[in-house]
């Protein structure tokens, strides 16, 4: 049994598909959905944890992309810039899964665990150096 | 026991025996105090954190033909122009023009002031506008050009109010969250932040302000500024603990250095979200190791500093003076704290890490003979407190604030 973090693009015209009750109906998947931007006619995308068999999991992306859905296994939804970051540490209480934390308690360095990020994105609200943006914030970095 | 002229003839001599207001606290400890003080010359002290009265006074040059300029912008942010014809003061607080501010609550202030000022530091091109009613002798009334902090004439920090001596833990007892300067605070009191260096912060160091005063050498964002005056709302007179450190807030220093020295990793603007826009800034302060009473007082640990835990949704708006509990700055930094039998999750707005690595490279600085000690010049006052401000009914038609005396009115 295998866990894999997957996001899909959809073009416009694919959002009406019923696409994760095949991935659970007929490929065995386990699916956890994180995030979710499905609207008509628009662009939209879904992040989700599959779980199953290597072989299943790839049979389920194989019918995915057979939509013209793109399908990423690599790329975050959040980016931890550390050179904008401060370790202040104000961010921590507010990350749910403590993928942001202190390398330990003593250094007081911050860093971030990408495989413990939800993509809540409560540190691109709370972090006052903008240290952290995603592809699901709606705002991106402004500065002119 | 060691005098300013001692020290700093070690440290022109690269002998200067420099350690950071860490580092000494376990050597006192395995040396003993009074040897301990004979060896230790400097003990280097460090923060890094938000600083929100802070600013700088800039030059732009005079352009061809002369404008006195009125009304500036950087970036759009406006600045002040009511000095003469060129300068300006930017304000770290400063909003950038038709930003909506809080009108879609919690507002998210993403430039500003602040930010003209990493800019500014960071060497990076910024868009100056300004606008002026015209004179005989400056009859320019509109400008618009591209600047770097390069093609000023002087680019000057003056912040009046810095390194606060301690500060207030915030924390949200209603049932609703707020959005503060001390960032996002949980309904019922889930989280608290607090906003110190602690043991590394200069004036933990030295309490009663014996070796920090008017003159004093500062390492201001690694430019070598100096405390100018007292800072805004010095207060000495306040709660201390057995060991005489502050409780409470307490002193603060005005601080000044050349912007054009400085480095970009310690000016830093921020975006407080549902309060606005900020600078962060590195600074870090020589302690010189007169006698041994002052080496003592750098040795002041995080578990015997002691900050209050204020209630952000009443009692700080109200002024209640209400404090809920004191914690140590160890307790702080642990992340968790109890209060009332219960755990709260602890944040911090100060970086711990970077006041480290300041108070590192002001130490190397030392003992490489790049920065000498200066002897205070006039002592940071010792005792007095805030006033508050009173709302009074209008004076109108009496007293000595009566009608005959408003200015504006024709005789």
């Amino acid at each position: 049994m295998t866990t894999r973090r997957l996001m899909f693009y959809f073009p416009q015209s694919e959002t009406e598909k019923p696409i994760v009750y095949h991935l659970v109906k007929d490929y065995d998947l386990v699916v956890n959905i994180f995030r979710a931007k499905v609207t008509p006619d628009e662009f939209g995308y879904l992040v989700l944890d599959v779980s199953g068999t290597e072989e299943d999991i790839r049979r389920g992306t194989e019918f995915v992309r057979s939509f013209n859905v793109e399908v990423n296994d690599s790329q975050r939804g959040l980016t931890w810039e550390e050179s904008r970051c401060t370790s202040c540490g104000v961010c921590i209480p507010h990350c749910p899964t403590k993928a942001l934390h202190f390398v330990t308690p003593e250094q007081r360095t911050v860093t971030f665990d990408a495989d413990l990020c939800i993509d809540c994105l409560s540190c691109i609200e709370n972090c006052p150096f903008h240290a952290c943006s995603s592809i699901f914030a709606e705002v991106v970095e402004t500065r002119v | 026991m060691k005098t300013y002229e001692q020290i700093n003839r070690k440290i022109e001599a690269g002998k200067a025996v420099v350690l950071t207001a860490e580092e000494v606290i376990d050597y006192v400890d395995r040396k003993g105090l009074e040897a301990a003080a004979k060896e230790v010359d400097v003990v280097t002290t460090a923060t890094f954190g938000a600083m929100c009265s802070s600013g700088c006074f800039l030059n732009f040059g005079h352009s061809t033909p002369r404008i006195r300029m009125t009304e500036a912008w950087l970036d759009d942010v406006p600045v002040y122009a009511g000095v003469a014809a060129v300068d300006a003061y930017l304000g770290a607080t400063q909003l950038r023009h038709n930003d909506p501010a809080n009108m879609d609550y919690p507002g998210e202030f993403r430039f500003g002031g602040g930010h003209v000022i990493e800019k500014l530091v960071a060497r990076e091109k910024v868009q100056l506008f300004a606008l002026s009613y015209g004179t005989d002798e400056y009859p320019r009334r509109e400008i618009r050009t591209w600047i770097t902090i390069d093609d000023l004439n002087q680019a000057i920090m003056v912040n009046p109010r810095n390194c606060y001596q301690n500060y207030n833990v915030a924390t949200n007892r209603s049932d609703e969250p707020i959005y503060t300067y001390l960032g996002l605070l949980k309904p019922r009191m889930q989280n608290l932040t607090y906003s110190s260096a602690g043991q590394l912060s200069p004036l933990l160091n030295d309490p009663f302000y014996e070796t920090i005063g008017i003159g004093t050498r500062v390492w201001l964002a690694g430019a070598q500024g100096h405390v100018y005056a007292q800072g805004t709302q010095h207060a000495p007179t306040c709660d201390r603990g057995d060991n005489g450190v502050p409780r409470e807030g307490a002193g603060t220093l005005a601080l000044t250095a050349d912007m054009k020295a400085m480095r970009p990793e310690y000016v830093r603007g921020i975006s407080l979200r549902g309060y606005g826009v900020s600078l962060a800034l590195g600074i870090g302060i020589p302690i010189p190791i007169l006698n041994a009473d002052i080496l003592r007082r750098t040795t002041v640990r995080d578990r015997d500093i002691f900050a209050p835990v204020i209630d952000y949704s009443n009692d700080y708006p109200n002024n209640t003076g209400k404090v809920i509990t004191r914690l140590s700055y160890e307790q702080l930094r642990s992340g968790e704290a109890v209060i009332g039998g219960r755990t709260v999750e602890v944040g911090s707005l100060s970086s711990y890490s970077v006041a480290r690595e300041i108070a590192e490279a002001l130490a190397g600085e030392i003992r490489g003979g790049d920065f000498p000690v200066a002897e205070p010049f006039e002592r940071l006052p010792c005792a007095q407190s805030m006033k508050p401000l009173e709302i009074r009914e209008s004076p109108r038609g009496r007293g000595r604030f009566g009608r005959r005396s408003r200015p504006g009115r024709k005789r």
